[in-house]
């Protein structure tokens, strides 16, 4: 099941995308979530399709393994749009037994829909296009303002970083550790919610102490490779903003310059 | 006992761009009392193949019996399976998770469902295999030393009184003591008890002095299977699969490339210093 | 003063109770004297619990000493405004190759410690790609190391360690986890960094077939130095290697047990060629015409 999440995931593909800094594509994931928030009407969704659609096609990454990621997000979708179409007061458009559909109702979620599956393809498409490393890279520099308001911006970003490099050895122990106590007879599939959570100790104790002594290690690592935190710390890849940097901040403003233009005019 | 490897198949990722064989058509059946070695470098497959004998891993083609029943067949009890071959991973250590020792130990037989008096038996018993007293009872498995915690977790799956008992490098990462002692253990269950034993081991020179049969792997297929002298004699191939033989078959060999009359199947020091000494005798005599 | 001396060195781990009262003391090290040259390589041998990996993290300051000093190049690990330029002389490689690689990719892990020293980004680039290729994992800079195998880890983190420049690497138990070929590839890759760069190696195992090539061994037994001399000089005291719980080669062990049984071999025979030597003449053959000569050594 682990698998089948995108999101996190990237696509090693060159394209122009990729090359973008990693900072100009959070800012256009921003405008584009900020977009979404800002569309009222019919005119406007057409206009961030085509951008989705734009971009997508500039990333080289296939559209079946983009949308693969709105499986994950497949159950909320479903929530929110029965919510919104049974639950919408105004004109009757259905009524079967107690459930009544209505034209508000069938708008908002239709509305509500196309907003939910833009947003998880508009925030797949920058963590496709981006490493991992990139993107903490990226967040660090971007929000390298709120140093001054005392937020560990550096600690954070290396925790990302640290946390991205030990998921997939963590899995791998979990999985291990679950068949030693199987070989054990433990059970973790039957029993009810109760018994289930019982059978989660066997598994959850060695997990943490495991974890533990490799953050104990690790730290013990990075102090003797001569780690003090950010101050003094130079980069082997520090960010730098390209020509085409600045075209896609300036087709991110123009774009969000298109729908709030829609939004006063329509 | 019995376990029966009937062309097994077994394919990691089925269906994604990244499958891949970890097995491919192995067969083998082994006998209640052997004592077997399993080789083969890393991603050969020998991990692989033995979570098939005691149903953690379904084949993805082919049969596992074991007692000439087939473990996924119907209606199986895998879990009462897993109590008679038991499987200690690599680094079981990593599996304690109990206040002490004791009550670790009292996990697997506890999961069988037997009373406190059985369990408590099994878990005694399964301490003092592995040689440790009463004094580590209520300790703290975490506080015990490296060789010591990996007995603790050898125990935990003893105390299930498995007929056979699977071992993934039981010794990896001890001292040569911590190793010698861990190695004396198994011999002692194989000798002593009649315990059916499997034992994956990087280590040629322990395969030289403890398997009777040895099963070469390399790349998810059986390429040797045999006694350890007769699997050894072939050194030149198994070097050509990153392998080797024990240091002291390739003295001998040497010594016979020079005309040293010496049989050409020792492999541990015991036997190379008892065939040197005799080619040296015969030629004093002369 | 060679590059490594420590002087009266004592160690205690001391555990404490909730309120802070000492609760055990335990002497991991105990009145050490050592002084390790420049340039050389040197083994630790001990069991488990001897005190060897203790005394390595004394080495590049990340313990303290109780009592006695321990000088780096001349520095004192205790004086607080010489800890970097420590850690940066004496590089360490630890146990577990997952624990130590901080990078999600090999050469970005390498860059690591010459970020965290502050050295600008050309030449942290000259520096990965030189580590890189010393190691002979230059093919695999752009991998993840989750996808690398153990010896190859291990070669990242020496890489790791190469980049910021040291003079000494410390190795503690490098190989302990690792298969025979993960094993062999790390031991030459140090072996060929002490020899080409002439970085001093101080090699922690329990793998007595590591050792054969050491300019010096030592072994600790109880946190003290109970042993110290070349291979040779150690491996010819079979019997009181075992009694420290300690292995020696099988080809040492077979010539000990032809010499005790009367054949004149001499004492410390460390690899096959030297026993083909002085067993091919006793045995009425030559020794001329040999061939593989170079394999045995690492087998």
């Amino acid at each position: 099941m682990l698998r089948e999440i995108t999101i996190g995931q990237y696509y090693p593909v060159d394209s122009a995308v990729h090359r973008l800094d990693p900072r100009t594509k959070l800012f256009g994931t921003l405008v584009f979530i900020i977009s979404l928030f800002v569309a009222d009407n019919i005119w406007a969704y057409a206009l961030a399709t085509l951008w989705l659609a734009f971009v997508i096609r500039l990333t080289k990454v296939p559209f079946s393994f983009m949308v693969r990621g709105l499986k994950a997000v497949l159950f909320l979708l479903l929530i929110s749009v029965s919510f919104n179409l049974f639950l919408t007061e105004g004109r009757v458009l259905v009524q079967i037994w107690i459930f009544r559909i209505t034209w508000e109702g069938l708008r908002t979620a239709v509305f509500m829909a196309v907003r939910l599956i833009y947003l998880v393809l508009g925030s797949t498409i920058m963590t496709l296009t981006t490493t991992p490393n990139e993107l903490t890279d990226g967040l660090e520099k971007s929000l390298g303002f709120l140093e001054k308001l005392h937020v560990p911006v550096h600690e954070i970003s290396m925790m990302m970083s640290i946390a991205l490099r030990f998921i997939p050895i963590l899995v791998e122990e979990t999985d291990k550790i679950m068949k030693a106590q199987m070989a054990r007879g433990a059970d973790f599939d039957s029993g009810n919610l109760i018994q289930k959570a019982k059978a989660m100790v066997p598994l959850l104790v060695p997990l943490f102490i495991s974890a533990f002594r490799r953050a104990t290690d690790l730290a013990m690592a990075m102090e003797a490779r001569c780690y003090r935190g950010g101050d003094g710390r130079t980069k082997m890849k520090p960010l730098h903003y390209a020509g085409r940097d600045r075209a896609a901040y300036g087709l991110e403003l123009l774009y969000l310059a298109g729908m709030i233009g829609i939004r006063c005019l329509l | 006992m019995s376990i029966r490897v009937e062309h097994l198949h077994y394919i990691y990722g089925e269906g994604t761009a990244f499958s891949q064989y970890a097995l491919k058509d192995v067969n083998f059946t082994i006998e209640q009392g052997e004592f077997v070695g399993l080789i083969g470098h890393t991603g050969s497959g020998k991990s692989t193949l033995i979570q098939h004998l005691n149903g953690l891993l379904k084949p993805t083609k082919g049969t596992v019996y074991y007692n000439d029943e087939d473990i996924f067949g119907d209606g199986y009890d895998r879990k009462s399976l897993r109590s008679k071959v038991g499987l200690v991973f690599q680094y079981p250590e990593y599996q304690l998770f109990e206040v002490d020792v004791f009550t670790d130990v009292c996990f697997g037989p506890k999961n069988l469902g037997l009373d406190k008096d059985e369990i408590e038996r099994r878990a005694r018993k399964a301490l003092e295999l592995v040689g440790l007293d009463e004094s580590f009872y209520r300790q703290s498995p975490f506080e015990l030393s490296g060789g010591q915690k990996r007995r603790a977790a050898i125990a935990g799956v003893l105390a299930m009184e498995p007929e056979v008992l699977i071992l993934d490098e039981p010794t990896a990462g001890l001292d040569p003591k911590g190793r010698d002692e861990i190695l004396g253990t198994i011999s002692a269950l194989h000798r002593e008890r009649g315990m059916t034993i499997i034992l994956v081991s990087h280590s040629m020179e322990d395969m030289a002095r403890y398997a009777q049969r040895l099963i070469v792997m390399n790349h998810g297929e059986k390429i040797f299977d045999d006694v350890p002298k007769e699997v050894f004699k072939h050194y030149k191939e198994l070097e050509k699969i990153g392998l080797a033989a024990p240091q002291i078959t390739y003295v001998v060999h040497e010594l016979r490339e020079h005309g040293v009359k010496i049989a050409d199947d020792l492999t541990t020091v015991e036997e190379a210093r008892d065939g040197i000494l005799e080619a040296y005798a015969n030629l004093q005599k002369h | 003063m060679g590059i490594i001396k420590a002087s009266k060195l004592i160690f205690d781990y001391i555990r404490r109770d909730e309120e802070d009262n000492i609760e055990e003391v335990n002497r991991a090290i105990d009145d050490m004297d050592v002084d390790i040259k420049k340039g050389d390589f040197v083994a630790i041998l001990g069991h488990n619990g001897s005190g060897k990996s203790t005394f390595a993290k004394q080495i590049n300051g990340i313990l303290l000493p109780t009592e006695g000093t321990v000088w780096i190049s001349g520095m004192d690990t205790q004086d607080s405004s010489h800890i970097w330029d420590i850690r940066k002389t004496a590089g360490m490689v630890f146990q577990n190759p997952d624990n130590q690689i901080i990078g999600n990719i090999v050469e970005e892990d390498v860059g690591f410690g010459p970020e965290n020293l502050g050295v600008p980004t050309e030449e942290i680039w000259k520096r990965v790609d030189e580590s890189l290729e010393a190691v002979g994992m230059t093919a695999y800079r752009l991998k993840s190391p989750n996808k690398l195998s153990g010896g190859q880890k291990q070669r990242v983190a020496i890489a790791g360690v190469m980049a910021m420049r040291p003079q000494c690497i410390v190795l503690d138990e490098p190989t302990a986890m690792l298969d025979p070929n993960g094993r062999k590839d790390v031991i030459r890759t140090v072996r060929a960094l002490n020899r080409r760069e002439g970085i001093t190696v101080l090699l922690i195992t329990h793998y007595m077939e590591e050792v054969v090539h050491a300019d010096r061994v030592i072994v600790m037994d109880d946190g003290k130095i109970v042993m110290d001399g070349t291979p040779r000089e150690i491996f010819s005291q079979v019997d009181r290697l075992k009694a420290y719980r300690l292995d020696v080669p099988q080809v040492t062990e077979l010539a000990y047990e032809l010499r005790k049984a009367g054949m004149d071999l001499p004492e410390g025979i460390l690899t096959r060629k030297e026993l083909m030597d002085n067993l091919l003449p006793l045995l009425g053959c030559g020794s001329q015409e040999r061939k593989d000569e170079n394999h045995v050594d690492q087998s």
